[in-house]
């Protein structure tokens, strides 16, 4: 557990020394204003809530998120450091968990950094607060799932635009899966189970039950095992691309 | 146990190419092993294997007792490794970076300073410490990656060229820092630079398509040399032809070999019979004739040609 740490320590260091950090916080910041304010249409909606700001976190992270991911073990191969890495006393899962939890408190620390939205909804309202902690909950959850993808999908090739491509067609998918776009692919010909299993892996539709206010567990359980067979999936990746 | 590397019947496949092919060989403490072989070889792939980077399709490697496949993190505890290019994380500081590497070799507190502390002063880091390893130039990334592998004062190193890239005087004392630990540790380097067999190797290795061609210490392969203890000498080069005619017809001598003409001079290369001991013979000759020489030195025998010798098998096939 203590090598996980000193790799995710490492990791977040690694965020922070380059501008991605920063640019990344500032578009992520700016992104989630305009589109609360302007597409969102906060002030016309003439509620104390954040229904307008949460909505909008699964079409940010669709595309911000797979740029958080994309360097995680894309750049470990183009540089030749993973030899590095695996050469030191720590496990392949250790290093997928501690890379993984590097992205994942980045992303953490830019929902976090959103807090001036909650301090005006509390000025000029007085919404619920429970349902908010539990939306900004939902959505870190469902940011874990998507990175979770991400890394993965960066562990298979060296170069970090692709990485970035695919992952954010993947997470487009599993974003989609629930609606008609993605199911029609499916309906023709594969049996109902397969469409509902399909659809179940939607996580728009997860997110949506997270945002209107509750958080249940299915929810949780759904994200946390994403990142679970995700992370899984990643550390194969790495043991099988490491002779290439 | 004094065998602090052993490497059995090590092979290592990628599809249908072999790498590495039944490879053996056993480092004892206190001994540099130079690891030598053409591109493509399957050296760094062998140290890869050791290292624990990749999994053999067979065979096995034991680092102190400790299997590569049963143990890789307790293995990977005791090697320090420089990789082939030396790759480091280019976004950190010397500093951090040693520090990084300290905390995952589970060195803390006062022992972790002072071994980081040993590895800047070594490796000569003191100038650049808080400077981004991607600023640093070549010779210093390379000086960074050996620190990295010698910070907890592991018993075994591995080394992927660790001289390659560095100017005249970095090889030299990293050759002198090699020979140093070397007393205390097994140590294997791959290069293929051969004056550095000598300089720093008690024992070398020969790789060629994957397998062992030669395993024996330096002076074994200079012995294989043709030229091993032929007697060069340089003449004026209009007595050359005499000279030759001469040499030729002394009882050890299979050969003369003429080199080509430098400053009116040229140098004859006397090629004794099965290795003999030909100089005194050489230079009773020289003197009965009264033939002016302006050197005369004896060949302990040219390791490139040993090597040529050893693996142009397979740079022919590449060749062709």
């Amino acid at each position: 557990m203590k090598n996980v740490w000193i790799i995710t320590k490492r990791e977040l260091g690694a965020y922070f020394a380059t501008p991605l950090a920063y640019v990344f916080i500032v578009i992520f910041l700016a992104g989630a204003g305009a589109v609360t304010f302007f597409i969102g249409n906060f002030f016309a909606r003439r509620q104390a809530d954040l229904q307008s700001f949460f909505g909008f976190h699964p079409w940010l992270f669709l595309v911000l998120i797979p740029a958080v991911g994309m360097r995680l073990w894309a750049e470990e191969r183009k540089t030749g450091t993973i030899e590095l890495l695996m050469t030191l006393p720590v496990t392949t899962g250790e290093a997928v968990v501690g890379k993984f939890l590097a992205a994942w408190l980045f992303t953490g620390i830019a929902l976090a950094l959103t807090f001036p939205i909650w301090i005006s909804v509390n000025y000029l309202g007085d919404p619920d607060n429970g349902v908010i902690l539990a939306s900004y909950v939902g959505s870190f959850l469902m940011a874990g799932a998507l990175l979770a993808l991400a890394s993965c999908l960066s562990a298979l090739t060296r170069n970090q635009v692709i990485a970035f491509v695919i992952g954010a067609a993947a997470s487009f998918l599993f974003l989609m899966s629930g609606l008609d776009l993605v199911l029609g692919l499916f309906r023709g010909w594969a049996p109902a189970y397969v469409v509902d299993m399909v659809s179940s892996l939607s996580f728009l539709t997860h997110f949506q039950t997270i945002a209107d206010g509750v958080l249940p567990l299915p929810a949780i359980i759904f994200f946390i095992s994403m990142i679970a067979v995700c992370l899984f999936i990643n550390a194969q990746i790495v043991e099988l691309k490491k002779a290439s | 146990m004094s065998d602090l590397i052993e490497v059995k019947s090590l092979s290592k496949r990628f599809g249908a190419i072999v790498a590495v092919d039944d490879v053996s060989f056993t480092v004892p403490r206190g001994v540099v092993m130079g690891f030598l072989g053409p591109n493509g070889a399957g050296k760094s792939t062998t140290m890869r294997v050791i290292t624990g980077y990749l999994p053999p399709t067979a065979g096995t490697a034991r680092v102190l007792g400790h299997d590569i496949q049963k143990e890789p993190v307790e293995v990977k505890r005791r090697i320090g490794f420089l990789p082939e290019g030396a790759p480091l994380y280019g976004d950190m500081t010397v500093l951090s970076f040693l520090e990084f590497i300290a905390e995952i070799r589970q060195l803390a507190g006062s022992k972790a300073k002072q071994r980081i502390a040993y590895s800047i002063e070594r490796m000569g880091l003191q100038q650049v410490l808080y400077q981004r390893v991607e600023t640093l130039s070549k010779g210093f990334k390379r000086r960074v990656g050996f620190a990295q592998a010698i910070l907890h004062d592991p018993d075994v190193l591995i080394l992927d060229e660790p001289t390659d890239g560095l100017d005249p005087n970095q090889k030299h004392h990293v050759r002198e820092l090699i020979r140093e630990l070397g007393k205390s540790k097994a140590i294997i380097i791959s290069t293929h630079i051969l004056e550095e067999v000598d300089a720093v190797c008690d024992r070398a290795v020969i790789i060629d398509g994957g397998r062992v061609v030669s395993n024996g210490t330096p002076a074994d392969l200079h012995a294989r040399s043709r030229m091993h203890n032929s007697v060069v000498i340089r003449v004026r080069a209009d007595s050359a032809p005499k000279a030759a005619k001469l040499l030729r017809s002394l009882n050890n001598v299979i050969g003369v070999e003429t080199g080509s003409q430098v400053n009116g001079n040229i140098s004859l290369a006397v090629v004794p019979r099965d290795g003999r001991f030909i100089a005194d013979e050489v230079g009773l000759a020289i003197r009965q004739n009264a033939i002016e020489v302006d050197e005369i030195h004896t060949e302990v025998g040219k390791l490139d040609e040993v090597f040529r010798q050893l693996t142009v098998g397979n740079e022919q096939a590449v060749l062709r």
